[in-house]
C-alpha cells in the first residue's frame, strides 16, 4: 500500500515542481529523492512497516512476490534516473511532467503487482498504459515519436478492449458471479467454454501487453520512436510490471486449469523466441535491436507462465532484475549517442573504455553468459520447465534462440573491440560512468549471489 | 586451500594486470604464472586425498550448487600441464611486441584462472561457469591480436562453443534433477547408478558429447579450428592448442562417462568410427598442407581423435595412456608451436615450398624441432610413444565393441601418416636447398632455446621414464574405469 499512494503523491509533486524550480538539474535531483523514497517505503513494507491503513475490502493483495517486484522496478527506474535523468529532463519543455507521468505508471505497476480482483488488474494496467502514451509521443518535434504514440494509442486501446471482454466473459463464467481471482476457477475440473474464450482475450490481451509475438509488432516502432529514455523503461519497468500481472493472473487464478491453456502459452513462447531472435539479426540500428531482444527476453520470461513453480517464481524476479539492469544500462549509453546504428559504437572501447568495458558486461548478460545475472535467470527458466518434465522441445528450441542471439549482441562488442573507427563524440560525465559501472556491478554480483535477491521472497513481515 | 589459491592467483593477476603499464605487464604476469606453477606444485606433490587439496562452501544454496573444488590425479595432471605451459608461451613469446600489452596478459592469466577452475570443480554447475569464464577470454584475445580474419574465425568458434555448451547445460539440469538430493555435486552424479534409463541416457549423451566434442575437436564439429588457430596470435594458439583442447577430453572422462556409463556404452562405436574418419580425414588434409599452422592444427586433430577413441575402449590400458596423453600432446603441441612461430617471426611465411636448407644455418632450431617432431609421431624413447601405445593396446583388448581390431588397424595407419606429414615438413623446411629468404637466417635466441631445450629435454625424460605419470594417474584411471560400463 506504501508504494501505491506515495508513487502517487509523488506524481502530484512533481507535476507542479515545475512552477517552482526553473532548472532542470533540480526538478531531475527531486525525481531521484523520489525515487528513492519510493524505494525505501517499500523495502519498509516488506519489512512490516504499514504506513497507511486502507481496507481494499480485500481488492488488493501484498506478498512477498508483489513487493519484491516493485522493490526491482523501483530500483531499474532509480538507477534509469542516475543514468538519464538529464536526458529525461531534456526531451521537451516540461521536464517535470516528464517525471510525474513515470511515477503515475510506478503506481500502476504497484496496483498490478498487487492485484486480488480482475478490475485492479484492469485498472493497474490502464494506469500504467495511459501516461505511457503520452510519455511515448513526448518528443513533440520528432514525426517518429508521434507516430509511435498514435501506434501505440490505437493498439492499445484495442488491446484494453479485448481485456475488458476477457473479464467480462470471466466474470461470466465464475459460478459465484465474481471477480475475485481466486474465485474465478473454483471447483471447475474443466474449462468450460465461456471461461476458455475470457482466458484467450485476456492472455491475448496481455501477450500484448508484454510484446510477445504474435502481438509484438508495436514494440519495435513504438520502442524505435520514443524518445531513448523512456524506451529504456517502457522495455524493462513496465514490460516487467505487465508480465508480473499475467503471472500473478494465472498463478493464482488458472493454475489448476494448466492443462487446458500450457500448450498455448508454449507456442506462445516458442514463436516469441524464434520472431525476437531471428528479427533481432536483420536489424541495422542497436535500438531496434533491443527491441527485438526485449521480445526475445519475453520469451524467455513466458517459460515461467508455463510451468508456474517454485523455480519459476524465483526464477522470474531474478530474470527481470538481470534483463532490466543490462538494457537500462545499454540504453543510456544509446540515449548519449546520436548515431543509433552498429556503426556508431566503432572504437568505442578506445574512446571510452569504462563504457566499453561496461556495455560488454551488459551484452554478456543479456546473451546469458555464466558469471552474469543473465545466465542465471535463463538457468532458472530452463530449469522450470525441464523440471516439469515435458516441453524439451522448447528447451531446445530455446538454445538455438540463445545461440542466435550471441550474434546480434556480440555484433556491438566487436564493433566496440575489434573495429576502427572514429566514435561519435559521447557528452558523459564522470558520474555517469561511475553509476554504468556500479549497474554492470550488480549484474556480475547478480550471477555469483542471486542469493541474496531470491532469498527475500521467503524473508517477509507483513 | 591449495584449490582456491590455484584459481584465485591467476585470476588476481589477470586483474592486477589490466591496470598495469603496458611494459611492465609482461613481467608481472610472467611472475604470476611462475607463482601459479609453485602452488600447483605443491599441490603435485601432497598425496591424495589430503585436506588441503579439497575445498568445499556454501554457494548457490537455492539451487542445491556448492563452490567445491577437488584436486584428484587427473586434476593434478591438467593443472601441472596449465601451470607449465603459461610460463613456456610467456617466455617463448617474450620478443613479441603487443598492442595494449596490459589487455592482453591480464585477459591470459584470467583464461588460465578459467582452465584451471574448470579442471579443479566438483560440482557440475561450478564446472559449467568455468568452462565459459575460460571461453570468454580466449575469445576477447583471439579476437584482438591475430590476423586480418580473426574477428570472423573467433566468432565461429565462439557460436559453436557456445551452441555446445548450452547442450550441456540441459543436460546437466536434467542429470542434477534426477539425482537423489538433486545437487550438482559430482558425488551425487556419479551415485546416480540406473537412475536415468538407458533411453534418456542415449539423449543425454549427445548433448553432453557434442559440448566436449566441439572443444576438442571430433570430426564433424572440427570446422572452426583450423581458421582460429591460423587467425590468432601464438601464443593464444599456444593456449588453444596445448590446453583448450584437453577441456573435452577431461570433459568425457570427468563428467561424461562415469555419469552415464550406458550411454557412453551404447554410442561407443558411433563415436568411435567419427574419430577414426577424423583421424584419417586430418591425417590427409595434413599431408597436403602447404602451410605451417594448418598442418600442426590438422595434426592435432587426429592425436586428438586418437585419444578420444582411447577412452571409449573403457580399458585400463587405454584411459591410463589418455591420461598420459593428455599432457605429453599438450607438451608436444606446444614445442611444435613455438617452432612455427619462430619461423614465421624470421621470414613472414608459413609456406612449406618458399622454404629450406635451414637446418645449415639454424642448427639448434633444427635439433630442438626434430626432437619434438619424433615425439609428436610417437616415437620410441619419447613421451608421445609411452601414450601412444598404451592407447593403441587399449582399443586393441576392447571388450566394448565388436570391432576393435578394425579401430586398431585404421588408427595405426594414422601413425604412420602422421609419421609420413611430420617427417616430409620436416625435410623441406629444414633440409634441401637453402633459397633467397633462408639466405640469411640466424639462429633462435637463449629465450627461446630455453624453453624449446625444456621441452625436449621433458619429452625425452618422460619417454625413458614414464614413471611418475603413471604414479599420479593411477587412482585417477581406477576411479573413472570403475565407473564406467564395460560388458560382463
Amino acid at each position: 500500500m506504501n508504494a501505491i499512494i506515495i508513487s502517487a503523491v509523488l506524481g502530484v509533486i512533481m507535476m507542479f515542481s515545475g512552477i517552482f524550480l526553473k532548472k532542470n538539474s533540480s526538478i531531475a535531483a527531486l525525481a531521484i529523492l523520489g525515487i528513492i523514497i519510493l524505494l525505501a517505503v517499500t523495502i519498509m513494507e516488506m519489512s512490516g512497516y504499514h504506513f497507511f491503513a486502507v481496507d481494499t475490502h480485500g481488492m488488493l493483495f501484498f506478498d512477498a512476490f508483489g513487493l519484491l517486484f516493485n522493490c526491482v522496478a523501483f530500483a531499474g527506474t532509480l538507477a534509469l534516473f542516475l543514468l538519464n535523468a538529464k536526458d529525461i529532463a531534456a526531451i521537451g519543455n516540461n521536464p517535470g511532467e516528464y517525471f510525474a507521468l513515470i511515477f503515475f505508471v510506478l503506481c500502476g505497476i504497484a496496483i498490478a503487482s498487487s492485484f486480488n480482483t480482475l478490475l485492479m488488474l484492469f485498472i493497474g494496467i490502464e494506469i500504467i498504459s495511459i501516461p505511457l502514451y503520452i510519455l511515448t509521443g513526448s518528443d513533440k518535434r520528432n514525426l517518429k515519436s508521434n507516430e509511435a504514440s498514435l501506434k501505440y494509442l490505437l493498439l492499445g486501446a484495442f488491446s484494453t478492449g479485448l481485456m475488458l471482454l476477457g473479464i467480462a466473459f470471466l466474470y461470466g463464467a465464475s459460478e459465484k458471479g465474481s471477480f475475485f481471482i481466486d474465485e474465478l476457477a473454483i471447483g471447475k475440473a474443466a474449462a468450460s467454454p465461456l471461461l476458455m474464450a475470457g482466458l484467450l482475450l485476456i492472455t491475448t490481451s496481455l501477450a500484448f501487453k508484454v510484446s510477445a509475438a504474435p502481438f509484438h509488432f508495436w514494440a519495435p516502432d513504438v520502442y524505435d520512436g520514443a524518445p531513448t529514455p523512456v524506451t529504456s523503461f517502457m522495455a524493462t519497468v513496465v514490460k516487467g510490471g505487465a508480465f508480473i500481472a499475467f503471472i500473478r493472473l494465472f498463478g493464482d487464478a488458472f493454475v489448476e486449469l494448466k492443462s487446458q491453456w500450457q500448450i498455448f502459452i508454449a507456442i506462445l513462447a516458442a514463436a516469441t523466441l524464434l520472431i525476437g531472435n531471428i528479427t533481432a539479426v536483420f536489424q541495422q540500428s542497436v535500438k531496434r535491436m533491443l527491441a527485438y531482444s526485449s521480445v526475445a527476453h519475453i520469451g524467455f520470461m513466458l517459460f515461467a507462465l508455463l510451468t508456474l513453480n517454485t523455480l519459476a517464481r524465483e526464477g522470474t524476479i531474478l530474470y527481470i532484475a538481470a534483463y532490466s539492469a543490462a538494457t537500462i544500462g545499454l540504453f543510456a549509453i544509446l540515449a548519449k549517442m546520436k548515431d543509433h546504428g552498429f556503426e556508431g559504437f566503432n572504437g568505442m572501447a578506445r574512446q571510452y573504455p569504462k563504457l566499453a568495458l561496461a556495455a560488454t558486461i551488459f551484452l554478456l548478460s543479456l546473451a546469458g553468459i555464466p558469471l552474469t545475472g543473465g545466465f542465471l535467470a535463463k538457468y532458472y527458466m530452463i530449469a522450470s520447465v525441464m523440471q516439469t518434465g515435458h516441453f524439451l522441445w522448447l528447451v531446445i528450441l530455446s538454445l538455438f534462440c540463445a545461440a542466435i542471439s550471441i550474434y546480434y549482441y556480440f555484433r556491438v562488442i566487436q564493433a566496440m573491440y575489434f573495429k576502427e573507427g572514429q566514435g561519435q563524440h559521447l557528452e558523459v560525465s564522470a558520474g555517469f560512468s561511475g553509476w554504468l559501472i556500479v549497474l554492470a556491478i550488480i549484474v556480475i554480483l547478480l550471477g555469483i549471489f542471486p542469493q541474496w535477491l531470491i532469498d527475500r521472497l521467503y524473508i517477509i513481515y507483513l | 586451500m591449495i584449490p582456491v589459491l590455484l584459481i584465485v592467483v591467476p585470476l588476481l593477476a589477470g586483474l592486477i594486470s589490466f591496470n598495469l603499464k603496458d611494459a611492465s605487464a609482461k613481467g608481472w604476469t610472467l611472475f604470476a604464472s611462475l607463482v601459479t606453477l609453485g602452488i600447483t606444485l605443491i599441490a603435485v606433490a601432497l598425496p591424495e586425498g589430503s585436506k588441503q587439496l579439497a575445498v568445499n562452501a556454501e554457494w548457490l544454496t537455492a539451487l542445491n550448487s556448492r563452490f567445491s573444488l577437488n584436486v584428484d590425479g587427473l586434476a593434478k595432471i591438467l593443472c601441472l600441464l596449465t601451470a607449465l605451459s603459461f610460463p613456456i608461451i610467456f617466455i617463448a613469446t617474450w620478443n613479441e611486441q603487443y598492442k595494449k600489452a596490459r589487455n592482453f596478459f591480464g585477459l591470459m592469466m584470467l583464461s588460465q584462472a578459467g582452465l584451471i577452475g574448470v579442471f579443479l570443480a566438483s560440482d557440475a554447475l561450478l564446472f559449467y561457469f568455468f568452462w565459459e569464464l575460460a571461453l570468454i577470454p580466449v575469445y576477447f584475445l583471439a579476437s584482438q591480436w591475430g590476423g586480418e580474419k580473426k574477428v570472423q574465425a573467433t566468432f565461429k568458434f565462439f557460436v559453436y562453443t557456445f551452441l555446445g555448451s548450452l547442450m550441456m547445460l540441459v543436460a546437466i539440469i536434467f542429470i542434477s534433477q534426477h539425482t537423489r538430493d538433486h545437487s550438482f555435486s559430482i558425488a551425487s552424479f556419479y551415485g546416480l547408478k540406473g537412475m536415468i534409463s538407458a533411453h534418456d541416457q542415449t539423449w543425454l549423451f549427445w548433448l553432453m558429447f557434442v559440448a566436449f566434442a566441439v572443444k576438442m575437436p571430433v570430426f564433424p564439429f572440427h570446422t572452426w579450428q583450423p581458421d582460429t588457430y591460423e587467425q590468432s596470435t601464438p601464443a593464444v594458439t599456444m593456449v588453444l592448442s596445448g590446453i583448450m583442447v584437453k577441456m573435452g577430453l577431461y570433459g568425457i572422462m570427468r563428467w561424461l562417462a562415469p555419469v552415464l556409463p550406458i550411454g557412453t556404452y551404447l554410442w561407443g562405436d558411433a563415436v568411435s568410427t567419427l574419430c577414426i574418419i577424423g583421424i584419417i580425414y586430418a591425417s590427409l588434409i595434413a599431408l597436403r598442407q602447404d602451410d605451417l599452422k594448418r598442418l600442426v592444427a590438422y595434426s592435432s586433430i587426429a592425436h586428438v581423435g586418437l585419444m578420444c577413441m582411447a577412452i571409449f575402449a573403457t580399458t585400463e590400458s587405454g584411459i591410463q595412456g589418455v591420461m598420459i596423453q593428455l599432457f605429453n600432446h599438450g607438451i608436444n603441441i606446444l614445442g611444435l608451436w613455438i617452432v612455427v612461430y619462430l619461423i614465421e617471426k624470421q621470414f613472414h611465411t608459413r609456406k612449406i615450398s618458399e622454404l629450406g636448407g635451414l637446418a645449415a644455418k639454424a642448427p639448434g632450431l633444427t635439433l630442438l624441432l626434430l626432437i619434438v617432431t619424433l615425439g609428436n609421431i610417437a616415437l620410441p624413447l619419447t613421451n608421445g610413444f609411452i601414450g601412444e601405445f598404451l592407447m593403441f593396446n587399449g582399443i586393441y583388448t576392447s571388450q566394448s565393441t565388436t570391432y576393435n581390431v578394425v579401430f586398431m588397424v585404421t588408427a595405426a595407419i594414422s601413425i604412420i601418416l602422421a609419421a609420413m606429414y611430420m617427417l616430409n615438413m620436416v625435410q623441406r623446411v629444414f633440409y634441401g636447398p637453402v633459397n633467397a629468404l633462408t639466405e640469411k637466417a640466424v639462429d633462435i635466441r637463449l629465450n627461446e632455446k630455453m624453453v624449446l631445450g625444456f621441452i625436449a629435454v621433458l619429452i625425452i625424460l618422460i619417454g625413458i621414464y614414464p614413471e611418475p605419470l603413471f604414479h599420479l594417474t593411477k587412482d585417477a584411471v581406477e576411479s573413472v574405469l570403475a565407473k564406467m560400463y564395460v560388458k560382463p
